[in-house]
Protein backbone atom coordinates (compact mmCIF):
# COMPACT_ATOMS: atom_id res chain seq x y z
CA UNK A 1 0.00 0.00 0.00
CA UNK A 2 1.08 3.16 -1.06
CA UNK A 3 0.83 5.98 1.82
CA UNK A 4 -2.22 7.68 -0.51
CA UNK A 5 -3.93 4.41 -0.05
CA UNK A 6 -2.91 4.25 3.78
CA UNK A 7 -4.01 8.25 4.24
CA UNK A 8 -7.50 7.38 2.73
CA UNK A 9 -8.03 4.65 4.96
CA UNK A 10 -7.24 6.97 7.93
CA UNK A 11 -9.73 9.93 6.80
CA UNK A 12 -12.45 8.00 6.06
CA UNK A 13 -11.75 5.85 9.26
CA UNK A 14 -11.86 9.75 11.05
CA UNK A 15 -15.44 10.24 9.26
CA UNK A 16 -16.51 7.08 10.62
CA UNK A 17 -15.43 7.73 13.85
CA UNK A 18 -17.34 11.04 13.89
CA UNK A 19 -20.80 9.82 12.91
CA UNK A 20 -20.54 6.72 15.22
CA UNK A 21 -19.64 8.46 18.39
CA UNK A 22 -21.82 11.21 17.78
CA UNK A 23 -24.58 8.16 17.94
CA UNK A 24 -23.32 7.14 20.95
CA UNK A 25 -25.77 7.93 23.93
CA UNK A 26 -24.10 10.12 26.59
CA UNK A 27 -25.44 7.87 29.27
CA UNK A 28 -22.53 5.01 27.59
CA UNK A 29 -19.72 8.04 27.55
CA UNK A 30 -17.69 6.41 30.20
CA UNK A 31 -17.73 3.06 28.78
CA UNK A 32 -17.05 4.43 25.30
CA UNK A 33 -13.79 6.02 27.04
CA UNK A 34 -13.21 2.67 28.51
CA UNK A 35 -13.62 0.31 25.00
CA UNK A 36 -11.82 2.72 23.37
CA UNK A 37 -8.86 2.65 25.42
CA UNK A 38 -9.43 -1.31 25.14
CA UNK A 39 -8.97 -0.74 21.13
CA UNK A 40 -6.47 1.69 21.03
CA UNK A 41 -4.18 -0.98 22.58
CA UNK A 42 -4.29 -2.40 19.26
CA UNK A 43 -1.09 -1.17 19.45
CA UNK A 44 0.14 -4.21 20.74
CA UNK A 45 0.65 -5.82 16.91
CA UNK A 46 3.66 -3.22 16.89
CA UNK A 47 4.64 -4.30 20.07
CA UNK A 48 4.39 -8.27 18.86
CA UNK A 49 6.16 -7.55 16.02
CA UNK A 50 9.13 -5.59 17.64
CA UNK A 51 9.09 -8.84 20.34
CA UNK A 52 9.21 -11.44 17.95
CA UNK A 53 12.14 -10.27 15.65
CA UNK A 54 14.63 -12.66 15.60
CA UNK A 55 17.45 -10.26 17.60
CA UNK A 56 20.24 -9.19 15.69
CA UNK A 57 23.04 -7.09 17.81
CA UNK A 58 22.86 -5.26 21.13
CA UNK A 59 20.25 -2.75 19.78
CA UNK A 60 18.25 -5.93 18.35
CA UNK A 61 18.11 -7.14 22.16
CA UNK A 62 17.10 -4.09 23.48
CA UNK A 63 14.02 -3.91 20.50
CA UNK A 64 12.94 -7.16 22.00
CA UNK A 65 13.09 -6.03 25.78
CA UNK A 66 11.54 -2.69 24.98
CA UNK A 67 8.91 -4.63 22.46
CA UNK A 68 8.09 -7.17 25.12
CA UNK A 69 7.33 -3.76 27.92
CA UNK A 70 4.53 -2.95 25.26
CA UNK A 71 3.15 -5.85 25.26
CA UNK A 72 2.66 -6.20 28.84
CA UNK A 73 1.39 -2.62 28.86
CA UNK A 74 -1.13 -3.00 26.08
CA UNK A 75 -2.28 -6.25 27.51
CA UNK A 76 -2.89 -4.74 31.05
CA UNK A 77 -4.93 -2.40 28.44
CA UNK A 78 -6.70 -4.73 26.35
CA UNK A 79 -7.83 -7.65 29.20
CA UNK A 80 -8.54 -4.53 31.61
CA UNK A 81 -10.17 -2.15 29.58
CA UNK A 82 -12.73 -5.08 27.98
CA UNK A 83 -13.12 -6.35 31.35
CA UNK A 84 -13.87 -3.24 33.08
CA UNK A 85 -16.75 -2.35 29.92
CA UNK A 86 -18.45 -5.40 30.14
CA UNK A 87 -18.78 -4.83 34.12
CA UNK A 88 -20.09 -1.64 33.39
CA UNK A 89 -22.13 -2.50 30.48
CA UNK A 90 -23.82 -5.46 32.64
CA UNK A 91 -25.14 -2.66 35.40
CA UNK A 92 -27.32 -0.91 32.80
CA UNK A 93 -30.64 -2.28 32.98
CA UNK A 94 -34.19 -1.56 32.29
CA UNK A 95 -37.03 -0.99 34.60
CA UNK A 96 -38.17 -4.14 35.24
CA UNK A 97 -41.82 -4.37 34.22
CA UNK A 98 -44.36 -5.61 36.81
CA UNK B 1 20.33 6.74 -10.36
CA UNK B 2 17.91 4.56 -11.98
CA UNK B 3 19.65 1.72 -10.10
CA UNK B 4 18.82 3.34 -6.71
CA UNK B 5 15.17 4.05 -7.64
CA UNK B 6 14.61 0.62 -8.71
CA UNK B 7 15.95 -1.22 -6.05
CA UNK B 8 14.51 1.61 -3.78
CA UNK B 9 10.94 0.15 -5.74
CA UNK B 10 12.03 -3.47 -4.88
CA UNK B 11 12.72 -2.31 -1.00
CA UNK B 12 9.29 -0.72 -1.14
CA UNK B 13 7.62 -3.99 -2.45
CA UNK B 14 9.33 -6.45 -0.12
CA UNK B 15 8.04 -4.20 2.68
CA UNK B 16 4.59 -4.48 1.21
CA UNK B 17 4.22 -8.09 0.28
CA UNK B 18 1.65 -9.26 2.59
CA UNK B 19 -0.52 -11.67 1.15
CA UNK B 20 -4.20 -10.76 0.91
CA UNK B 21 -5.84 -12.53 3.46
CA UNK B 22 -3.65 -10.35 6.19
CA UNK B 23 -4.51 -7.33 5.01
CA UNK B 24 -8.01 -8.89 4.89
CA UNK B 25 -8.18 -10.14 8.28
CA UNK B 26 -7.00 -6.64 9.50
CA UNK B 27 -9.47 -4.73 8.05
CA UNK B 28 -11.89 -7.38 9.67
CA UNK B 29 -10.90 -6.38 12.91
CA UNK B 30 -10.94 -2.69 12.07
CA UNK B 31 -14.39 -2.84 11.02
CA UNK B 32 -15.22 -4.96 14.71
CA UNK B 33 -13.92 -2.14 16.14
CA UNK B 34 -16.17 0.19 14.16
CA UNK B 35 -19.53 -2.40 15.11
CA UNK B 36 -18.06 -2.03 19.47
CA UNK B 37 -18.34 1.51 19.26
CA UNK B 38 -21.58 1.60 17.12
CA UNK B 39 -23.29 -0.76 19.56
CA UNK B 40 -22.91 1.86 22.24
CA UNK B 41 -25.38 3.65 20.82
CA UNK B 42 -27.78 1.93 23.12
CA UNK B 43 -27.88 0.07 26.40
CA UNK B 44 -29.36 -3.34 24.72
CA UNK B 45 -26.70 -3.34 21.68
CA UNK B 46 -23.95 -2.24 24.06
CA UNK B 47 -22.72 -6.00 25.89
CA UNK B 48 -22.77 -7.31 21.83
CA UNK B 49 -20.45 -4.20 20.65
CA UNK B 50 -18.12 -5.44 23.54
CA UNK B 51 -17.92 -9.00 22.26
CA UNK B 52 -16.62 -7.96 18.57
CA UNK B 53 -14.53 -5.77 20.20
CA UNK B 54 -12.77 -8.63 21.47
CA UNK B 55 -12.87 -10.34 18.38
CA UNK B 56 -11.15 -8.15 16.44
CA UNK B 57 -8.53 -7.46 18.95
CA UNK B 58 -8.01 -11.50 18.89
CA UNK B 59 -7.60 -11.34 15.39
CA UNK B 60 -5.30 -8.61 15.22
CA UNK B 61 -3.11 -10.33 17.38
CA UNK B 62 -3.57 -14.26 15.89
CA UNK B 63 -2.48 -12.26 12.16
CA UNK B 64 0.32 -10.88 13.86
CA UNK B 65 2.05 -13.90 15.82
CA UNK B 66 1.04 -16.22 12.83
CA UNK B 67 2.17 -13.76 9.43
CA UNK B 68 5.99 -13.08 11.77
CA UNK B 69 8.14 -15.07 12.25
CA UNK B 70 8.46 -15.70 16.13
CA UNK B 71 11.89 -16.03 17.82
CA UNK B 72 10.67 -15.17 21.52
CA UNK B 73 6.84 -17.10 21.71
CA UNK B 74 7.60 -18.13 25.71
CA UNK B 75 8.52 -14.60 26.45
CA UNK B 76 5.66 -13.62 24.53
CA UNK B 77 3.21 -15.83 25.87
CA UNK B 78 4.80 -14.87 29.49
CA UNK B 79 4.09 -10.74 28.49
CA UNK B 80 0.68 -11.48 27.37
CA UNK B 81 -0.39 -13.99 30.41
CA UNK B 82 1.15 -11.12 32.92
CA UNK B 83 -0.36 -8.08 31.50
CA UNK B 84 -3.58 -9.68 30.71
CA UNK B 85 -3.57 -10.78 34.20
CA UNK B 86 -2.51 -7.43 35.95
CA UNK B 87 -5.58 -6.13 33.62
CA UNK B 88 -8.01 -8.66 34.24
CA UNK B 89 -7.27 -8.49 38.40
CA UNK B 90 -7.66 -4.80 38.25
CA UNK B 91 -11.21 -4.60 36.33
CA UNK B 92 -12.63 -6.87 38.51
CA UNK B 93 -11.47 -5.27 41.84
CA UNK B 94 -12.16 -1.56 41.00
CA UNK B 95 -14.82 0.44 42.55
CA UNK B 96 -17.38 2.17 39.95
CA UNK B 97 -16.70 5.59 42.13
CA UNK B 98 -12.43 5.05 40.70
CA UNK B 99 -13.47 5.11 37.21
CA UNK B 100 -12.16 8.33 35.89
CA UNK B 101 -8.72 7.82 37.91
CA UNK B 102 -8.86 3.75 36.04
CA UNK B 103 -9.56 5.58 32.54
CA UNK B 104 -6.47 7.81 33.16
CA UNK B 105 -4.13 4.95 34.30
CA UNK B 106 -5.23 3.18 31.30
CA UNK B 107 -4.21 5.82 28.93
CA UNK B 108 -1.02 6.40 30.31
CA UNK B 109 -0.11 2.62 29.31
CA UNK B 110 -1.29 3.35 26.11
CA UNK B 111 1.09 6.15 25.40
CA UNK B 112 4.17 4.81 26.88
CA UNK B 113 3.73 0.92 24.90
CA UNK B 114 3.13 3.80 21.92
CA UNK B 115 6.70 5.18 22.81
CA UNK B 116 8.53 1.71 23.50
CA UNK B 117 6.54 0.45 19.96
CA UNK B 118 8.14 3.31 18.14
CA UNK B 119 11.77 3.10 20.40
CA UNK B 120 11.81 -0.39 19.14
CA UNK B 121 11.11 0.14 15.59
CA UNK B 122 13.72 2.73 15.81
CA UNK B 123 16.33 -0.02 17.24
CA UNK B 124 15.32 -2.18 14.94
CA UNK B 125 14.42 -1.21 11.69
CA UNK B 126 14.40 -4.15 9.76
CA UNK B 127 11.68 -6.37 11.81
CA UNK B 128 9.28 -3.26 10.52
CA UNK B 129 10.33 -3.52 6.94
CA UNK B 130 11.15 0.52 7.38
CA UNK B 131 14.14 0.19 5.85
CA UNK B 132 15.46 1.94 2.68
CA UNK B 133 17.81 0.73 0.13
CA UNK B 134 20.68 3.05 1.89
CA UNK B 135 20.01 0.77 5.04
CA UNK B 136 18.68 3.96 7.02
CA UNK B 137 15.16 4.28 8.30
CA UNK B 138 12.71 5.99 5.49
CA UNK B 139 12.19 9.57 5.94
CA UNK B 140 8.72 9.57 5.85
CA UNK B 141 8.64 6.83 8.73
CA UNK B 142 11.21 8.77 10.27
CA UNK B 143 8.65 11.45 10.79
CA UNK B 144 5.50 8.56 11.67
CA UNK B 145 7.90 7.01 14.30
CA UNK B 146 8.77 10.59 15.62
CA UNK B 147 5.35 12.08 15.56
CA UNK B 148 4.22 8.75 17.22
CA UNK B 149 6.72 8.34 19.89
CA UNK B 150 5.86 12.40 20.68
CA UNK B 151 2.01 11.63 21.09
CA UNK B 152 2.93 8.39 22.39
CA UNK B 153 4.96 10.45 25.20
CA UNK B 154 2.20 13.54 25.75
CA UNK B 155 -0.15 10.79 26.34
CA UNK B 156 1.99 8.86 29.25
CA UNK B 157 3.00 12.13 31.33
CA UNK B 158 -0.44 13.96 30.76
CA UNK B 159 -2.21 10.56 31.75
CA UNK B 160 0.02 10.04 34.87
CA UNK B 161 -0.52 13.48 36.41
CA UNK B 162 -4.50 13.35 35.18
CA UNK B 163 -4.19 10.51 37.40
CA UNK B 164 -2.79 11.38 40.42
CA UNK B 165 -5.30 14.81 40.05
CA UNK B 166 -8.27 12.50 39.98
CA UNK B 167 -7.21 9.74 42.42
CA UNK B 168 -6.35 12.61 44.88
CA UNK B 169 -2.83 12.19 45.39
CA UNK B 170 -1.95 15.73 43.73
CA UNK B 171 -3.88 18.76 44.96
CA UNK B 172 -6.44 19.23 42.10
CA UNK B 173 -5.90 22.84 42.38
CA UNK B 174 -4.50 24.13 39.20
CA UNK B 175 -0.33 24.78 39.30
CA UNK B 176 0.81 27.44 37.45
CA UNK B 177 4.48 28.20 36.56
CA UNK B 178 5.08 31.54 35.31
CA UNK B 179 5.69 31.98 31.81
CA UNK B 180 4.12 28.67 30.45
CA UNK B 181 2.77 29.57 27.14
CA UNK B 182 5.95 30.69 26.29
CA UNK B 183 7.86 27.70 27.66
CA UNK B 184 5.23 25.41 26.30
CA UNK B 185 4.89 26.69 22.89
CA UNK B 186 8.46 26.72 22.40
CA UNK B 187 8.68 22.97 23.62
CA UNK B 188 6.26 22.34 21.36
CA UNK B 189 8.00 24.27 18.80
CA UNK B 190 11.37 21.80 19.45
CA UNK B 191 9.07 18.90 19.54
CA UNK B 192 8.17 19.49 15.74
CA UNK B 193 11.66 20.91 14.79
CA UNK B 194 13.33 17.85 15.87
CA UNK B 195 10.74 15.38 14.01
CA UNK B 196 11.75 17.60 10.89
CA UNK B 197 15.56 17.67 11.62
CA UNK B 198 15.36 13.84 12.40
CA UNK B 199 14.28 13.10 8.37
CA UNK B 200 18.13 14.52 7.65
CA UNK B 201 19.89 12.65 10.44
CA UNK B 202 18.78 9.66 12.19
CA UNK B 203 21.33 9.78 15.28
CA UNK B 204 20.15 8.62 18.33
CA UNK B 205 20.35 11.46 19.95
CA UNK B 206 17.30 12.99 18.04
CA UNK B 207 15.01 11.34 18.60
CA UNK B 208 15.85 10.56 22.65
CA UNK B 209 15.62 14.46 23.08
CA UNK B 210 11.84 14.47 20.93
CA UNK B 211 11.17 11.51 23.72
CA UNK B 212 12.50 13.32 26.72
CA UNK B 213 11.01 16.75 25.59
CA UNK B 214 7.72 15.25 24.94
CA UNK B 215 7.37 13.81 28.50
CA UNK B 216 7.81 17.06 29.75
CA UNK B 217 5.17 19.03 27.80
CA UNK B 218 2.83 16.14 28.64
CA UNK B 219 3.66 17.03 32.52
CA UNK B 220 3.34 20.98 32.11
CA UNK B 221 0.07 20.65 29.93
CA UNK B 222 -1.66 18.90 32.39
CA UNK B 223 -0.56 20.18 36.04
CA UNK B 224 -2.02 24.01 35.22
CA UNK B 225 -5.65 22.41 34.51
CA UNK B 226 -8.16 21.93 37.94
CA UNK B 227 -10.29 19.48 38.74
CA UNK B 228 -13.33 20.66 37.50
CA UNK B 229 -11.86 20.51 33.90
CA UNK B 230 -10.64 16.94 34.16
CA UNK B 231 -13.78 15.76 32.57
CA UNK B 232 -12.54 17.62 28.80
CA UNK B 233 -8.64 16.16 29.82
CA UNK B 234 -9.98 12.73 30.36
CA UNK B 235 -11.44 13.15 27.23
CA UNK B 236 -8.37 14.98 25.49
CA UNK B 237 -6.00 12.72 26.62
CA UNK B 238 -8.27 9.51 25.21
CA UNK B 239 -8.00 11.22 22.18
CA UNK B 240 -4.03 11.60 21.78
CA UNK B 241 -3.75 7.93 22.48
CA UNK B 242 -5.58 7.23 19.49
CA UNK B 243 -3.67 9.29 17.43
CA UNK B 244 -0.51 7.73 19.23
CA UNK B 245 -1.91 4.08 18.03
CA UNK B 246 -3.02 5.79 14.53
CA UNK B 247 0.95 7.36 14.37
CA UNK B 248 2.40 3.59 14.19
CA UNK B 249 -0.09 2.29 11.92
CA UNK B 250 1.18 4.29 9.21
CA UNK B 251 4.76 3.32 9.85
CA UNK B 252 3.54 -0.22 10.23
CA UNK B 253 1.19 0.26 6.92
CA UNK B 254 -0.99 -1.67 8.92
CA UNK B 255 -5.03 -0.90 8.31
CA UNK B 256 -6.29 -2.56 12.05
CA UNK B 257 -4.25 0.66 13.58
CA UNK B 258 -4.91 3.44 11.11
CA UNK B 259 -8.88 2.75 11.49
CA UNK B 260 -8.82 2.21 15.41
CA UNK B 261 -6.51 5.26 15.37
CA UNK B 262 -8.69 7.20 13.87
CA UNK B 263 -11.96 5.88 15.60
CA UNK B 264 -10.45 6.36 19.20
CA UNK B 265 -8.69 10.06 18.07
CA UNK B 266 -11.86 11.45 16.84
CA UNK B 267 -14.08 9.67 19.76
CA UNK B 268 -12.10 11.60 22.15
CA UNK B 269 -12.07 15.01 20.42
CA UNK B 270 -15.92 14.82 20.30
CA UNK B 271 -16.38 13.85 23.80
CA UNK B 272 -14.01 17.18 24.70
CA UNK B 273 -16.07 19.33 22.85
CA UNK B 274 -19.57 18.08 24.42
CA UNK B 275 -17.76 18.76 27.73
CA UNK B 276 -16.09 21.69 26.59
CA UNK B 277 -19.77 23.01 25.07
CA UNK B 278 -21.57 22.00 27.97
CA UNK B 279 -19.48 24.36 30.15
CA UNK B 280 -19.35 27.07 27.89
CA UNK B 281 -15.60 26.97 27.38
CA UNK B 282 -13.53 27.12 24.65
CA UNK B 283 -11.30 24.08 24.12
CA UNK B 284 -7.96 26.70 23.71
CA UNK B 285 -9.46 28.51 27.62
CA UNK B 286 -9.23 24.65 29.11
CA UNK B 287 -5.91 23.75 27.58
CA UNK B 288 -4.36 27.16 28.99
CA UNK B 289 -5.21 25.97 32.61
CA UNK B 290 -5.96 27.96 35.41
CA UNK B 291 -9.46 28.35 35.69
CA UNK B 292 -10.70 28.24 39.54
CA UNK B 293 -7.62 29.34 40.55
CA UNK B 294 -8.15 32.90 41.77
CA UNK B 295 -11.45 31.54 43.88
CA UNK B 296 -12.72 34.01 46.59
CA UNK B 297 -9.87 36.67 44.77
CA UNK B 298 -11.05 39.58 42.83
CA UNK B 299 -13.01 37.95 40.08
CA UNK B 300 -14.81 35.66 42.83
CA UNK B 301 -17.62 38.94 42.67
CA UNK B 302 -18.53 41.24 45.60
CA UNK B 303 -17.49 39.94 48.63
CA UNK B 304 -19.67 37.32 49.89
CA UNK B 305 -22.16 39.25 51.75
CA UNK B 306 -23.97 37.14 54.96
CA UNK B 307 -27.60 36.56 53.14
CA UNK B 308 -29.76 34.13 54.83
CA UNK B 309 -30.74 30.73 54.70
CA UNK B 310 -33.16 28.07 55.72
CA UNK B 311 -31.60 24.57 57.12
CA UNK B 312 -33.42 21.57 56.99
CA UNK B 313 -33.44 18.55 58.49
CA UNK B 314 -33.85 15.05 57.10
CA UNK B 315 -37.55 14.55 58.39
CA UNK B 316 -38.59 17.54 56.68
CA UNK B 317 -37.17 16.66 53.41
CA UNK B 318 -38.93 13.10 54.00
CA UNK B 319 -42.26 14.29 54.60
CA UNK B 320 -41.53 17.11 52.34
CA UNK B 321 -41.33 14.30 49.57
CA UNK B 322 -43.54 11.58 50.61
CA UNK B 323 -46.54 14.56 50.12
CA UNK B 324 -44.63 15.54 46.21
CA UNK B 325 -45.80 13.98 42.97
CA UNK B 326 -42.85 14.54 41.32
CA UNK B 327 -38.96 14.95 42.36
CA UNK B 328 -36.23 14.97 40.31
CA UNK B 329 -32.51 14.22 41.72
CA UNK B 330 -29.40 16.17 40.47
CA UNK B 331 -26.41 14.34 41.49
CA UNK B 332 -23.07 15.61 41.86
CA UNK B 333 -19.18 14.54 41.99
CA UNK B 334 -20.00 15.15 45.82
CA UNK B 335 -22.45 11.77 45.52
CA UNK B 336 -19.49 9.86 43.82
CA UNK B 337 -17.33 11.15 46.91
CA UNK B 338 -19.39 10.06 49.44
CA UNK B 339 -20.16 7.29 47.78
CA UNK B 340 -23.90 7.85 48.21
CA UNK B 341 -25.94 6.02 45.11
CA UNK B 342 -26.81 3.14 46.76
CA UNK B 343 -28.56 4.72 49.73
CA UNK B 344 -30.07 7.46 46.81
CA UNK B 345 -31.16 4.71 44.97
CA UNK B 346 -33.09 3.06 48.12
CA UNK B 347 -34.59 6.86 48.87
CA UNK B 348 -35.89 6.75 44.93
CA UNK B 349 -37.31 2.98 45.64
CA UNK B 350 -39.23 4.37 48.90
CA UNK B 351 -40.52 7.35 47.63
CA UNK B 352 -41.95 5.12 44.11
CA UNK B 353 -43.71 2.83 46.57
CA UNK B 354 -45.24 6.12 48.09
CA UNK B 355 -46.56 6.66 44.34
CA UNK B 356 -44.12 9.31 43.56
CA UNK B 357 -42.66 9.91 40.08
CA UNK B 358 -38.77 9.70 40.80
CA UNK B 359 -36.60 11.18 37.57
CA UNK B 360 -32.89 11.48 37.61
CA UNK B 361 -31.44 13.94 36.19
CA UNK B 362 -27.61 14.47 34.37
CA UNK B 363 -25.48 17.19 33.70
CA UNK B 364 -22.83 16.24 30.46
CA UNK B 365 -20.12 17.40 33.00
CA UNK B 366 -21.41 16.34 36.21
CA UNK B 367 -18.45 14.31 38.18
CA UNK B 368 -14.88 13.87 36.70
CA UNK B 369 -15.62 12.41 33.33
CA UNK B 370 -18.45 11.96 30.30
CA UNK B 371 -21.12 9.42 31.74
CA UNK B 372 -19.43 8.85 35.47
CA UNK B 373 -22.77 9.77 37.13
CA UNK B 374 -24.51 7.27 34.68
CA UNK B 375 -22.10 4.63 35.17
CA UNK B 376 -22.57 5.14 39.33
CA UNK B 377 -25.94 4.89 39.30
CA UNK B 378 -26.27 2.09 36.74
CA UNK B 379 -23.98 0.31 39.69
CA UNK B 380 -26.96 1.01 42.17
CA UNK B 381 -29.42 -0.52 40.15
CA UNK B 382 -31.36 2.55 38.90
CA UNK B 383 -32.70 1.56 35.95
CA UNK B 384 -30.75 3.77 32.73
CA UNK B 385 -35.13 4.75 31.29
CA UNK B 386 -34.92 6.86 34.53
CA UNK B 387 -32.00 8.66 33.82
CA UNK B 388 -32.57 11.67 31.84
CA UNK B 389 -29.89 14.31 29.84
CA UNK B 390 -30.26 18.16 30.91
CA UNK B 391 -31.71 19.05 27.35
CA UNK B 392 -34.70 16.20 28.01
CA UNK B 393 -35.85 17.02 31.44
CA UNK B 394 -34.94 20.71 31.86
CA UNK B 395 -38.71 21.72 30.79
CA UNK B 396 -39.56 19.51 33.82
CA UNK B 397 -38.68 21.72 36.69
CA UNK B 398 -41.41 24.10 36.55
CA UNK B 399 -43.88 21.03 37.04
CA UNK B 400 -41.42 19.11 39.43
CA UNK B 401 -42.49 19.56 43.20
CA UNK B 402 -38.99 18.74 44.88
CA UNK B 403 -35.64 18.93 43.35
CA UNK B 404 -33.14 16.99 45.06
CA UNK B 405 -29.47 18.25 44.71
CA UNK B 406 -26.75 16.10 45.76
CA UNK B 407 -22.78 16.80 45.22
CA UNK B 408 -23.63 18.98 42.40
CA UNK B 409 -23.37 22.64 42.55
CA UNK B 410 -22.18 24.60 39.72
CA UNK B 411 -24.31 22.77 37.41
CA UNK B 412 -27.63 24.31 39.05
CA UNK B 413 -26.18 27.62 39.51
CA UNK B 414 -28.79 30.63 37.71
CA UNK B 415 -25.78 32.68 37.73
CA UNK B 416 -24.63 30.89 34.60
CA UNK B 417 -28.22 32.61 32.96
CA UNK B 418 -28.21 36.00 34.37
CA UNK B 419 -24.74 37.12 35.71
CA UNK B 420 -22.79 38.23 32.39
CA UNK B 421 -19.69 38.98 35.07
CA UNK B 422 -20.00 35.41 36.17
CA UNK B 423 -17.05 33.01 35.87
CA UNK B 424 -19.71 30.21 34.43
CA UNK B 425 -21.75 32.49 32.25
CA UNK B 426 -23.06 31.01 29.67
CA UNK B 427 -22.65 27.50 30.80
CA UNK B 428 -26.34 25.29 30.46
CA UNK B 429 -27.40 24.86 33.50
CA UNK B 430 -31.08 22.63 35.29
CA UNK B 431 -33.73 25.00 36.26
CA UNK B 432 -34.04 24.02 39.57
CA UNK B 433 -35.25 27.62 41.12
CA UNK B 434 -38.47 26.82 39.07
CA UNK B 435 -39.14 23.81 41.50
CA UNK B 436 -41.63 24.18 44.08
CA UNK B 437 -39.29 23.11 46.46
CA UNK B 438 -35.84 22.89 46.65
CA UNK B 439 -33.30 20.21 48.70
CA UNK B 440 -29.73 21.06 48.73
CA UNK B 441 -27.03 18.60 49.94
CA UNK B 442 -24.06 19.99 50.47
CA UNK B 443 -21.15 19.23 53.39
CA UNK B 444 -21.03 22.33 54.87
CA UNK B 445 -22.06 26.14 53.68
CA UNK B 446 -18.32 26.91 53.03
CA UNK B 447 -17.49 25.31 49.76
CA UNK B 448 -18.50 27.03 46.30
CA UNK B 449 -18.67 24.31 43.92
CA UNK B 450 -15.30 24.26 41.42
CA UNK B 451 -16.17 27.37 39.55
CA UNK B 452 -15.34 29.52 43.17
CA UNK B 453 -19.03 30.99 42.66
CA UNK B 454 -21.82 31.75 45.14
CA UNK B 455 -24.99 29.61 44.72
CA UNK B 456 -28.09 32.20 44.35
CA UNK B 457 -30.13 28.85 44.87
CA UNK B 458 -29.24 28.68 48.82
CA UNK B 459 -30.71 31.59 49.58
CA UNK B 460 -34.25 31.29 47.58
CA UNK B 461 -37.15 31.03 49.84
CA UNK B 462 -38.18 27.86 48.30
CA UNK B 463 -34.41 26.19 49.03
CA UNK B 464 -33.54 23.99 52.20
CA UNK B 465 -29.96 23.18 52.81
CA UNK B 466 -29.10 19.72 53.98
CA UNK B 467 -25.95 20.42 55.58
CA UNK B 468 -24.24 16.47 55.67
CA UNK B 469 -22.26 14.03 54.22
CA UNK B 470 -24.26 13.10 51.35
CA UNK B 471 -24.52 9.28 52.09
CA UNK B 472 -25.59 10.13 55.69
CA UNK B 473 -28.24 12.77 54.58
CA UNK B 474 -29.56 10.24 52.34
CA UNK B 475 -29.68 7.59 55.13
CA UNK B 476 -31.52 9.50 57.62
CA UNK B 477 -34.08 10.65 54.68
CA UNK B 478 -34.66 7.21 54.18
CA UNK B 479 -34.97 6.34 57.44
CA UNK B 480 -37.31 9.51 58.65
CA UNK B 481 -39.29 7.93 55.23
CA UNK B 482 -39.74 4.57 56.99
CA UNK B 483 -41.64 6.15 59.64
Amino acid sequence: MDFISILSIFVLACFVGYYVVWSVTPALHTPLMAVTNAISSVIVVGALIAAAAPVLGASGTTAKWLGLGAVVLASVNIFGGFAVTARMLAMYKKKEKK
Amino acid sequence: MRFALLSAAAAEAGHLAVPAWVALAYLVSGVLFILALRGLSSPATSQAGNRYGMIGMTIAVATTLVTHEVASLPEIVGALAIGGGIGWFIARKIAMTDMPQLVAAFHSLVGLAAVLVGLAAYLNPEAFGITGADGLIEPQSRIEMGLGIAIGAITFSGSVIAFLKLAGKMSGSPILLPGRHVLNLGTLVAILGLVGYFTQDQSGWVIATITILSFLIGFLLIIPIGGADMPVVVSMLNSYSGWAAAAMGFTLHNTAMIITGALVGSSGAILSYIMCKAMNRGFLSVIAGGFGADAGGASGGPAKEQRPWKRGSAEDAAYMMKQAESVIIIPGYGMAVSQAQHALREMADTLKKEGVSVKYAIHPVAGRMPGHMNVLLAEANVPYDEVFELEDINSEFAQADVAFIIGANDVVNPAAKTDKSSPIYGMPVFDVDKAKTIFFVKRSMGGVGYAGVDNDVFYMDQTMMLLADAKKMVEDIVKALAH
